[in-house]
């Protein structure tokens, strides 16, 4: 399988990265690159094969339904390229 | 090089609790080393100040004898490990005035046994890279050049800050992770040893995550028992990781030096590769030699799968990746770039903050898990990956205790040689070394020589999960009769 310039323009825009139409080509080119190695997995027999879920064998860990840490809203938004007061500031999302 | 930045970790901690030395002498030895290798761009940040403190605290507790098994050792700390109070970047423009209120597991454990942050080194952009190349802090030196060539070669990637630290003896070992063989790829290409521990021996928690199936934290340092020691103080269960393993942390110390006589060590064929040049086949079969003159038996033995992992690596990390990489959307840490709504900001702080490695792998990533080709790629990769898992569970269940491979199909490269025009041809150096993420097993990569150029080679020694002991056993035979490498300085400010 390979990506035309729409599908590239489209995966950008599904990862919320903007692509400037000068990238789009070249961008094209690297990724039919990397799809063209990964084609080699349509090789393997797959058939009745689980897909992996976990790398090493664990159950789920469980813990009390307690609260363990928070009040700490300085530490939350302290890295927040725009805050008011405790809370992060985004651009108008509602019309 | 001072006397103090020419020992061992294990060398240096006897020299502290021998009171030889203070840990603030010890620490001021190797600052001084990192401020006359800046050349090398090894680190992206030093930390005098915080070394100076938490050296002089050392001193004050290895007076009143209750030194912790680390007391006073000088580390450096990959870029990837959150520190509190300590801008840690991932290397990428995106989080680069991100500091920390929390710091990692892991390093917290290091502080806790009494080491001292010298600062944070460089690496591939999320540690996505094989090179160093990738971060926006610029190449890394490899402080190893070729004989009579004065061409920059690259450290390897993406542990390339760490293990250049390490290798032009900056600091005494440093932490590093390998996501498909970050931690390996870059002590084959320095002549230091890395290790790769069984996933979940380490927490990930307060790492900057790439693949959470993949990534794992561990040392490099410049000597198979040093490495054993920084891995016991980094090792260990972790509440705050669901999928870090609750399983004893031996003295893993104690596994260097003991007898490897009766092991049996597999040489899987798979890894004899078309075109990999004939010194590394000599050291792979040397290697092979010194085990078996120390008591081991060699077998011959299939990882049918070998060739598969790396082209499903390239499906599953991307995958994870492009799914951890949402999280910098511009709103609560990090870059933001503005735009008129917020998709646009969202768009215009990731295509500003990611640079041109990272930016493909969540394009790729996001292009496999989208709807009507999950199927195809993704979960395809996924059972693949079992069969890879497989392929290593069957040769250990016929009686083999590990397997020996070399760590990389070559030395280090120059600087922009690699993978310009086909991201592939740079992917293609993990090919050993994916194989052991991908079965979440242990890896430990020790160099073996060094080549016609004067350039190290290391070799692989893959173990049983969680048996990493093993692996620490059988690589100081290596180490015993390779020998330990440190290149010239010609850096010095």
């Amino acid at each position: 399988m390979s990506v035309d310039a729409d599908t590239v323009r489209r995966i950008a825009h599904l990862a919320r990265i903007a692509v400037a139409e000068d990238e789009v080509a070249p961008l094209q080119g690297e990724l039919n690159a990397i799809l063209s190695f990964v084609e080699h997995l349509s090789e393997v027999d797959v058939t009745d094969v689980a897909p992996m879920t976990s790398v090493t064998p664990m159950r789920m860990k469980e813990r009390d339904d307690v609260v363990t840490d928070g009040e700490i809203p300085d530490a939350i938004v302290g890295n927040a390229p725009a805050r008011e007061g405790d809370f992060f500031v985004v651009p108008k999302v509602i019309e | 090089m001072t006397e103090l930045t020419a020992l061992t970790l294990a060398q240096a901690r006897d020299g502290l609790t021998g009171k030889t030395f203070s840990a603030r002498e010890l620490t001021d030895a190797h600052l001084a080393a990192v401020e006359q290798a800046r050349a090398l761009n090894a680190f992206v940040l030093e930390t005098p100040e915080v070394a100076r403190d938490m050296a002089a605290a050392s001193d004050a507790r290895l007076a009143k004898g209750e030194g912790g098994p680390l007391e006073g050792i000088p580390l450096a700390i990959k870029d990837l490990f959150a520190t509190k109070d300590v801008r840690t970047t991932a290397c990428s423009r995106i989080l680069e005035n991100f500091v920390p209120a929390y710091e990692s597991t892991v390093t917290a454990q290091l502080w806790r046994d009494g080491a001292v942050l010298l600062g944070k080194t460089n690496n591939d952009e999320f540690a996505m890279g094989s090179s160093n190349e990738t971060s926006a802090f610029g190449s890394v030196v490899n402080p190893w050049r070729r004989e009579n060539d004065a061409t920059k070669l690259v450290p390897g990637g993406s542990s390339g800050g760490s293990a250049a630290a390490v290798a032009a003896h900056l600091c005494l070992g440093a932490t590093a992770t390998d996501t498909g063989g970050s931690i390996r790829q870059p002590a084959a290409f320095t002549g230091t040893v890395g290790m790769k521990p069984t996933y979940g021996r380490c927490s990930r928690w307060g790492t900057v995550a790439f693949a959470s199936s993949l990534d794992q934290a561990g040392p490099i340092a410049r000597s198979v028992r040093d490495a054993a020691i920084l891995m016991r103080a980094m090792s260990g269960h972790d509440p705050k990781d669901t999928t870090s393993a609750d399983v004893l942390v031996p003295d893993f110390e104690a596994a260097v030096g003991r007898s490897i006589k009766g092991m049996r060590i597999g040489i899987p064929k798979e890894y004899r590769l078309d075109g990999m040049p004939a010194e590394i086949e000599a050291l792979w079969h040397q290697g092979g030699e010194w085990l078996k003159t120390a008591g081991a038996t060699l077998v011959d033995v299939s990882l049918p799968h070998t060739r598969y992992a790396l082209p499903a690596y390239y499906i599953v990390a991307p995958a994870e990746a492009s799914s951890n990489l949402a999280r910098y959307d511009g709103v609560r840490y990090g870059l933001r770039v503005p735009g008129r709504n917020i998709t646009e900001m969202y768009e215009k702080t990731r295509a500003e903050g990611f640079g041109k490695e990272v930016r493909r792998r969540v394009l790729i990533g996001t292009y496999v898990l989208s709807a009507g080709y999950y199927d195809a790629y993704y979960l395809r990769a996924q059972k693949v990956r079992t069969l890879i898992k497989k392929d290593f569970e069957d040769c250990f269940a016929a009686g083999v205790d590990a397997m020996l491979t070399p760590a990389t199909p070559s030395a280090a490269f120059g600087i922009g040689e690699k993978g310009k025009a086909d991201p592939v041809e740079m992917y293609l150096n993990d090919i050993f070394t994916v194989t052991v993420n991908m079965a979440g097993l242990p890896g430990i990569a020790v160099p073996a020589g060094l080549d016609r150029q004067g350039l190290p080679l290391g070799l692989q020694l893959i173990g049983r999960p969680f048996d990493e002991e093993t692996l620490f056993s059988l690589g100081q035979v290596i180490e015993d009769a390779a020998g330990r490498f440190s290149p010239q300085r010609w850096w010095s400010a």
